[in-house]
């Protein structure tokens, strides 16, 4: 059991390191928005598999829907691409 | 019973997994995004519901809420998936064609040709 | 943690395991914005899944929750980001 739990662990860091270096070095704002959301859903799973339900949920209802809605607003009335 | 119930439970996980397994290897070979939306969508709603039918059959007491998990998905997942490839298709991103078939731009033209008549008309009822 | 676990469940594992690798290889290859909002739509689909199985293997009850939120909010972003491509929010 702790073996593929391991597996998935490794595998979800990976996603975790790979999102964040997307979300830094990306010029387009939208890409980098995805890629928040993409940190938020494995930081869930994180804490599913470490047997803390309620924060999985916080962490789940607030990345996946409220801070793509509040970035994409901004992104909307400012500008798409960083210089 | 309950090992037939255990049988049924394992065997539509199986194919679930299965289906999740195909609508990635559609993500990375199709040619382009309307391809890979279809692949993404289809193949991955009949695989996660079917996965947690499985689970529901596995477990008999969590039927209900996994009955509910597989409604959610059904209504959520083709809407996002109709919603972004009518954003794209606006975006100006042209479909990957061997001929040269745009039906939908035929579409919106014809709309727009249309809804631009009906002005016309209103417009004269107007003046008259 | 106490709880019994056979091959199969190790091969259904697995094979989520690779579709979220696929899905990931498509979010960080893509050429438009598109692709990757797609792949991460998927993602969130694929991670549903493996909750409720992870759920089921835990054999606790609550776990249920987290994809149930996952299912009833994760079309919000991705209609969100389409209506900004589309030019309206």
């Amino acid at each position: 059991m702790s073996t593929i739990i391991t597996v998935i662990v490794v595998i979800g860091a990976l996603f975790l390191v790979a999102a964040a270096i997307y979300a830094v070095h990306k010029k387009d704002l939208v890409v980098a928005t995805v890629a928040t959301s993409v940190i938020s859903l494995v930081l869930s799973a994180f804490y599913f598999i470490l047997q803390a339900p309620d924060v999985a949920l916080t962490e789940a209802a607030i990345g996946v829907a409220l801070t793509t809605i509040i970035f994409i607003v901004i992104i909307r009335n400012t500008k798409r691409f960083e210089d | 019973m309950e090992q037939v119930l255990t049988y049924v439970g394992y065997i539509f996980v199986v194919i679930g997994a299965i289906f999740l397994f195909l609508g990635g290897l559609g993500i990375v070979r199709l040619p382009d995004i309307y391809c890979r939306l279809q692949a993404g969508t289809k193949a991955s709603t009949l695989g996660a519901m079917s996965l947690i039918l499985g689970v529901g059959f596995l477990q008999p007491q969590w039927m209900i809420k996994a009955l509910i998990i597989i409604v959610f998905i059904a209504l959520s997942n083709p809407l996002s998936s109709h919603a972004l490839a009518r954003g794209s298709y606006r975006h100006k991103i042209r479909p990957w064609t061997k001929e040269d078939i745009d039906a939908y731009a035929q579409y919106i033209k014809e709309q727009g040709e249309n809804e631009a008549a009906e002005e016309d008309k209103q417009q004269e009822k107007q003046e008259s | 943690m106490g709880i019994t676990i056979h091959l199969i469940d190790y091969i259904v594992l697995g094979i989520i395991s690779v579709a979220l690798l696929l899905d990931f290889y498509r979010f960080t290859r893509g050429p438009l914005a598109s692709d990757r909002v797609m792949a991460t739509d998927t993602m969130t689909v694929s991670t549903t899944a493996l909750l409720v199985f992870l759920g089921y293997l835990f054999d606790r009850y609550i776990y249920l929750d987290i994809a149930l939120i996952y299912a009833v909010l994760g079309f919000i972003g991705v209609i969100v980001i389409a209506r900004y491509l589309e030019g309206g929010v």
